[in-house]
Parts: structure tokens; C-alpha cells; sequence
């Protein structure tokens, strides 16, 4: 007996990595997409062994509108329609580099907003008919409170949460659920230039255990770790004067 | 875009005695891996890999370390030959929850061929040290059941290395110490058991001459291993409890698998607990456990047989700030009686007490490696807590014992032998020595490899 169909979109992801190594060792039947062709192919080679059904792989950039309906129908050939999707591509842009740079913020914006809710939108198109299924993505606590040190990406991030929030009171009732992830920092390429360190930066691995329960009990919303949700909680309701003090 | 490497105080080796500051790149790919070796500008370069070694060989203090943690890719298993391809970052915990248990076309099933103490290292540090395990008497060391290495080299780029093909370069990178350039992939043959249960008998030994006895007796068995107690002398010298298993048919399935740690050691205590006091009891308590009768026998999952310390997390913490040395040697089998004799009473008589004190024999199957530690004879690993000059002074006395008997130190656990004992220790470090990559060095190698050779016998005589 195989394990659920998953279909990963950003597959090179530290994060999204080891949430599909945990989906293999289920037995799952796997589509992956990444625009690194070289690292997809040893990452789908590694998820064979480590016990997946199945692995096809796509090359492509989500940047790229054109891309998506060739994308969409590589995974109709591969898996059907997939039971899981995580969305999982980002990127946080340099934001001293880009806080002027009108181009680079329109291309932070793109990849963090407009790409994944544009794939979002042909993803659910193709899932709620199935009535099932679950569409996990991966958002940001940086998403909640725009901060001086990466308010492009963050903003970015909040208007993807919006849009799963909008898109799961449409889809109440249908059966199709959407989780949005909201992960603290967490030791990942993405984060190594930043040199972060200390008990606050959790591993990948963590974060993938996290989203695997996340999925597998059907949740909508996932701080993790956990005390993110409190910790942005605070965040959240400091007043203005006091937040502009802090180096954050 | 070049961008400076993070920096990074806490790359600390097992012992945690040396404190170093590094420069830190983390590839996740090959090429990533490429990418920060390319851009080293001066700095000096090595391996690193899950830091299980206890003195200096994988540190490099103000160089470079490319952590391979990221580089864990299964890349190709074969089924039916138990032959896997992986990236060398890899650890043996990871195949201990993949590839290991699988079933072979014959009903048994695969296991890995060596394995050391501990399944927290990784395929290159397996490599790089030529490890050996407790069937060091069947299997031979790490590298002999390693078919292919894929080398990263700053002079030479991506080198494929057989022993047939690139042999020089192979057979110095097994057991090469990380200095031959940055392992990328190792082709390693699994090995057919019958099952992942072990039956383990364990014997009360009197003395030495009862430890020799019994690993004579023990041919039949697969694994093979005793604690000593370090704290006795004269009559009791020598006498220990001696451990022998094999496998049991029955395959993987309903086999206890190893889990994370269930205890661990968050923090390091300002005073180590593992004094005299404690190691008295310590002792005293596992030389009783066997009760009257001297023996028992038990069936046990494989790996709890041969990780017994991976249940504690960061157990290393227990020693304290000031960390502690470890000590192996291994002495040719006609000086071996002897030499281990006055090792162990040099060590009762200084009273400085090793918790765990581990005696081996390995067997006549040779290490391929230019510098592998391995080779027949007697085996003896130690643990002593920091205590400055004291400890220092006691590891020199022992130094005498071992070069006196032909015997050499390992390199994994040392952070401290004199560039002496290591040339005579290992006479092949000149050939060796030719084949190490000009980008790459550690703490070790310049401990051993420049250092005024005549200063060093000097410090020896002394
Ligand atoms: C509890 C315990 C028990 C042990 N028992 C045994 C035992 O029974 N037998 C035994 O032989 N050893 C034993 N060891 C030692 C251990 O097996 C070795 O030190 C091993 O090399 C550690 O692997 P690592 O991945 O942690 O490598 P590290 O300690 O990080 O590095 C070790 C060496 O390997 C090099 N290296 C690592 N990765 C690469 C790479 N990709 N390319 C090139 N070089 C690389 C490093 O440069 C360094 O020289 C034990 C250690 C512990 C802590
Ligand atoms: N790490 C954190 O601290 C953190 C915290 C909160 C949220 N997140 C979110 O978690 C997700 C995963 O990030 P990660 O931490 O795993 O970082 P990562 O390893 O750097 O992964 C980011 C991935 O996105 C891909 N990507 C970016 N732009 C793309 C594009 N246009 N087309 C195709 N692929 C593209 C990257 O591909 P290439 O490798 O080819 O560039 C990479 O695989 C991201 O959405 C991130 O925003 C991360």
C-alpha cells in the first residue's frame, strides 16, 4: 500500500526537504519542482531510497506565469491531482540592497506574493473538485508586524496569509483544507548569510515534524515552533513608540 | 558577490579542550561545496563533520571548516549487491533508519560493514578516520568495504577515486584526516547479517591474562569488546568484563529501532560529577553486575549492543569547562600482554581514573589507508578528565609505553602526541604528506607535520 500523494513546489527548500523526507519514509507518491535541476535530481534520488512510491521531478521557475500550466500538467501526468501540496518556494532578498531598489522589491514581492498565490489559485482549481485534500504553505511570522530589518519580504508574507485566510472562508465546507505555516527563523540557507544563532533559530528538521502533525491533523494555522505564537502575540500589541525603539 | 564566511566560536571536537575561532561555510549542495572552496581566498580549509572526534584533527583554528552536514543525500542503493552511494555528510544514524534492516534477495538483511561507537558521525568522518568497530576481527576497518570516494580537490576539482583507479589518492584519503581535500561522495558494500537482534554474552574477567583468554575463545563471535577497571592494581590488575555477540537469525521486522536520545546533557555542569569519588562507585558497581555467577546472556537489538553511550545526549558535558582527553593506542600482539600491563598500572598508580576504559583486539586484516589507525594487536581507549599538567604528564608516561612496544596513537581521539610517536607511529606519513591538498590543513597536521622533529624525541627522552 503507497502512502498519500504529494506534490512539493519549491522542492530544494532546506524546510520543504525534510518535510518530503518524512512524507518518503510514509511511502508517499511524489511530484517536485524547483528551477535547480542538478540539486532536484539528487534530492528526488535521495527520497526514492529513502522510501517514496514514486518521485517525478519538473524544472521550473515560479517567477515564470508561462511555466505554470506545463507545471500543473506534469503533476496531472505524475500523481492525478495530489491529496497534499506544500508550497514552500520564498526568498528574503537583502533588504538593505533592496529598501531603494524599485525593481528589487517588485521582484521580492513577486516571488513571495504574487507567484505562490497565482499557483495557489490553479492548485485549488484542481483540488476542490476531488472534495479532500490539503494545501499547505509557507508563510512568515515576519508576515505580522512590518519590521525595519525586512518589511519587503514581510509584507509579502502578510499578503499571502490574507489570501489563504480569504481563500479557507471560501472553501469552508468543501472539503479542500488550506494551512498556512508560519515558521520563526529556522536554520536554513535562506538565513545562513544573516549569521543567526542561539536557541531561538530552530533546525529544519524541527519544523518539518511540526508541519507534518500540522497536515496530518488537518490544522489551518501553524506557529512553529509553538512560542512564535506567543511571542509575535507580544509583538504584535506593542505600542508604535515603543516598537520604533527596538532593533528588531 | 563575495561574501565573508560567518564566524563561529562553539566548533568545538568531543573533548572539548581546544577552543578555536573558525570561519563556517554550510554547502547543501556539491556545488555550493565548490563554491566555498573557490572563494577560501587565504584561508585554510577542512572537513568537518558531526565533530565525534575528541582532540584537534577535525578543528582548524582560523581557517576554514566546511561543515558537511548539508551534503545527506541517498544517492544510489542497490538492493540486491547492498551496495549505496551517498553524499558524505550522510550520517550512520540516517542509514540506521533507512537502508539498514532492509531485506537482501536471501532472506537476511543489510547492516553496515564497520560502525564505531557511536552512530552520530558521518560517511566522510567514517572515512577520513578509518574507523573500526567491534568486529574489527572479521571486518577490518571502515575503509575496506568502501568501493568509490568522490573528491573534491582545490587543485585538481572533482577527482573519482577507486583502488584501482586514483588508488594513491584513495588509499590516502581513507584514513587521511580530511587533508586529501573534501570527500563529496563515498560508494560504500553494506554487509549481510541474519537479523538486527544480537545475542550478547558477557564474562567476568580476573585479570589480563583472563581478558586474552577470553578473546581467544571468542573467534566464533562477531563482535567483540571489554571494559577494564582502571582503579585496580596488583592482583585484580588487569580485570574487567568482557562482551561477545553475534547476530541472530530472524531478520529486521519487530526489531526495536533507535530513537533520538531520550536523556541528554543541556548544559555543562561548572564542576564535572565524573571524579574519583563517582568513578570508584561507578566501577564498583559494574563489576558486580554480573552477580555471582560471572555471566549472563541476553538478546539485544543491534544497536543497543554497539551505541551504548547514544542514549545520553552530549554525555561529553558531564567533564565539564576544561573538557577531557581521550587516549587509544593499539600495540603489536607480541609486546601486547606486556605493554597493556604497564599502561594499566601506570594509570592505577597515577590515580587518575578513565570512566570508560575499553580493551580490543584487532585482528590480522589489513587497513588500506596510508595513515589508517588500525593493525593487529591490542587495543586501548581512555578518558581522562582535563586537569592540565597533571593529565598531560600521565598521557607522556604512557607515550613512553606505547612507542617502547611498536604501538601507535589514533589520531580521532588525540589532540596532543608529539610529532614523534605520530612519524614513527605511521611511517607512511611522507608518501602521505605529498598527497595532501595545498588548500587544506588542520590543528593536527601542523602539530605533527611542522614541528622541529629533534625538540619533539628531546621532549620524549625527557
Ligand atoms: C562515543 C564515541 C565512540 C567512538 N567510538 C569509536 C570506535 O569504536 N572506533 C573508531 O574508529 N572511532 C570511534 N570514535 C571516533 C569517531 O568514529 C571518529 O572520530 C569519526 O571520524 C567521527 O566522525 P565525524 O563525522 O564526527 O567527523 P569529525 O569528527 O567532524 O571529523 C573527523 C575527521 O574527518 C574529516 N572529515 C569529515 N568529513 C569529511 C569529508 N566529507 N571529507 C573529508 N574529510 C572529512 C575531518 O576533517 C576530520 O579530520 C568514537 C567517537 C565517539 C564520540
Ligand atoms: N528560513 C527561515 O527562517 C524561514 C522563516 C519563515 C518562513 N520561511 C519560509 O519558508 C520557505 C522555505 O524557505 P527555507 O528556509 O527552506 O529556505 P531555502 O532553503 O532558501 O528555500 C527557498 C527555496 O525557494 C526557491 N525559490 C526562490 N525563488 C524561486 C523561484 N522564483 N522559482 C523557483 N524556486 C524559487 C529556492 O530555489 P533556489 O535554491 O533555486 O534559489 C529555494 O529552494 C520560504 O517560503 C520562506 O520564506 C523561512
Amino acid at each position: 500500500m503507497s502512502g498519500p500523494s504529494v506534490a512539493v513546489f519549491g522542492a530544494t527548500s532546506a524546510i520543504a526537504e525534510q518535510v518530503a523526507r518524512r512524507f518518503a519514509a510514509r511511502g508517499a507518491r511524489l511530484f517536485l519542482v524547483a528551477r535547480d535541476s542538478a540539486r532536484l535530481e539528487r534530492i528526488a534520488a535521495d527520497l526514492a531510497i529513502r522510501g517514496a512510491a514514486s518521485v517525478h521531478t519538473h524544472a521550473a521557475d515560479f517567477d515564470d506565469a508561462a511555466a505554470l500550466g506545463p507545471m500543473l500538467e506534469a503533476m496531472g501526468r505524475s500523481v492525478g491531482v495530489p491529496e497534499i501540496a506544500l508550497v514552500a518556494f520564498g526568498t528574503l532578498g537583502d533588504q538593505t540592497a533592496i529598501a531603494r531598489d524599485v525593481d528589487a522589491v517588485g521582484r521580492v514581492l513577486t516571488t513571495n506574493f504574487v507567484s505562490p498565490a497565482r499557483l495557489i489559485t490553479a492548485l485549488v482549481e484542481r483540488m476542490e473538485p476531488e472534495g479532500r485534500g490539503l494545501v499547505a504553505v509557507l508563510t512568515s511570522v515576519a508576515g505580522e508586524r512590518g519590521r525595519a530589518s525586512n518589511y519587503v519580504y514581510g509584507s509579502a508574507k502578510a499578503g499571502l496569509s490574507t489570501f489563504l485566510e480569504g481563500l479557507r472562508h471560501r472553501l469552508a465546507g468543501s472539503g479542500l483544507q488550506v494551512l498556512d505555516i508560519r515558521p520563526g527563523p529556522v536554520d536554513t540557507p535562506m538565513t545562513r548569510e544573516l549569521g543567526l544563532g542561539g536557541p531561538l533559530l530552530a533546525s529544519a528538521e524541527r519544523v518539518a515534524a511540526d508541519i507534518e502533525r500540522a497536515i496530518d491533523r488537518r490544522r489551518s494555522l501553524l506557529y512553529t515552533p509553538w512560542f512564535w505564537r506567543w511571542i509575535m502575540l507580544g509583538i504584535r500589541t506593542l505600542p508604535e513608540p515603543i516598537f520604533h525603539r527596538l532593533q528588531l | 558577490m563575495v561574501s565573508r564566511f560567518p564566524e563561529s566560536e562553539t566548533h568545538l571536537s568531543w573533548g572539548r579542550v581546544l577552543r578555536a575561532r573558525h570561519r563556517i561555510a554550510r554547502p547543501s549542495s556539491p556545488e555550493a561545496a565548490e563554491e566555498a572552496l573557490a572563494r577560501r581566498g587565504g584561508l585554510s580549509v577542512l572537513a568537518f563533520g558531526l565533530g565525534r572526534s575528541y582532540g584537534d584533527s577535525c578543528l582548524n583554528p582560523d581557517g576554514l571548516l566546511i561543515e558537511t552536514r548539508g551534503l545527506d543525500r541517498l544517492l544510489a542503493f542497490d538492493p540486491t549487491r547492498g551496495i549505496l552511494r551517498a553524499e558524505a555528510g550522510v550520517s550512520l544514524a540516517d542509514l540506521l533508519a533507512t537502508v539498514v534492516g532492509r531485506p537482501t534477495p536471501d532472506g537476511g538483511v543489510w547492516c553496515l560493514p564497520v560502525s564505531p561507537g557511536t552512530r552520530f558521525v558521518t560517511l566522510g568522518g567514517a572515512v577520513a578516520n578509518d574507523v573500526h568497530g567491534k568486529n574489527h576481527g572479521v571486518a577490518g576497518s571502515f575503509g575496506r568495504h568502501v568501493r568509490a570516494l568522490t573528491l573534491l580537490r582545490s587543485d585538481r576539482g572533482r577527482v573519482e577515486c577507486t583502488p584501482e583507479h586514483n588508488g594513491e589518492l584513495f588509499r590516502a584519503t581513507i584514513g587521511g584526516l580530511g587533508l586529501t581535500g573534501l570527500i563529496l561522495e563515498v560508494t560504500l558494500q553494506l554487509e549481510r547479517v541474519e537479523g538486527l537482534l544480537l545475542e550478547v554474552e558477557e564474562i567476568r574477567f580476573e585479570d589480563l591474562e583472563g581478558f586474552y583468554r577470553l578473546a581467544e575463545e571468542s573467534a566464533g563471535w562477531t563482535y567483540t569488546v571489554a571494559w577494564v577497571d582502571c582503579l585496580a592494581r596488583g592482583r585484580n590488575l588487569g580485570r574487567g568484563i568482557f562482551s561477545r555477540a553475534r547476530h541472530l537469525p530472524g531478520g529486521a521486522e519487530h526489531v526495536e529501532r533507535p530513537g533520538p536520545p531520550r536523556l541528554s546533557v543541556p548544559v555543562t555542569p561548572p564542576l564535572s560529577p565524573l571524579g574519583r569519588a563517582s568513578l570508584t562507585a561507578f566501577n564498583a558497581l559494574i563489576w558486580r553486575r554480573l552477580g555471582l555467577a560471572g555471566r549472563r546472556v541476553r538478546t539485544v537489538p543491534w544497536h543497543r549492543f554497539l551505541y551504548p553511550l547514544d542514549s545520553i545526549g552530549a554525555w561529553n558535558r558531564l567533564y565539564g569547562p576544561r573538557g577531557f582527553w581521550q587516549y587509544q593506542c593499539v600495540v603489536p600482539p607480541a609486546e601486547a600482554p606486556r605493554a597493556v600491563a604497564r599502561l594499566l598500572e601506570t594509570i592505577a598508580h597515577s590515580g587518575q581514573g578513565s570512566f570508560l576504559a575499553v580493551l580490543k583486539t584487532m585482528g590480522p586484516l589489513p587497513s588500506p589507508g596510508l595513515l589508517s589507525f588500525p593493525m593487529e594487536g591490542t587495543t586501548l581507549a581512555l578518558d581522562f578528565p582535563n586537569r592540565g599538567s597533571p593529565t598531560l604528564e600521565l598521557l607522556a608516561r604512557l607515550d613512553r609505553i606505547v612507542l617502547e612496544a611498536g604501538g601507535r596513537l589514533y589520531p580521532a581521539k588525540d589532540g596532543r602526541m608529539p610529532a614523534h610517536l605520530f612519524r614513527v607511529g605511521f611511517p607512511n606519513w611522507r608518501a602521505f604528506a605529498e598527497l595532501v591538498d595545498p588548500a587544506f590543513s588542520s590543528a593536527f597536521w601542523r602539530r605533527v607535520d611542522t614541528a622541529d622533529e629533534r625538540a619533539q624525541v628531546m621532549e620524549l627522552a625527557a
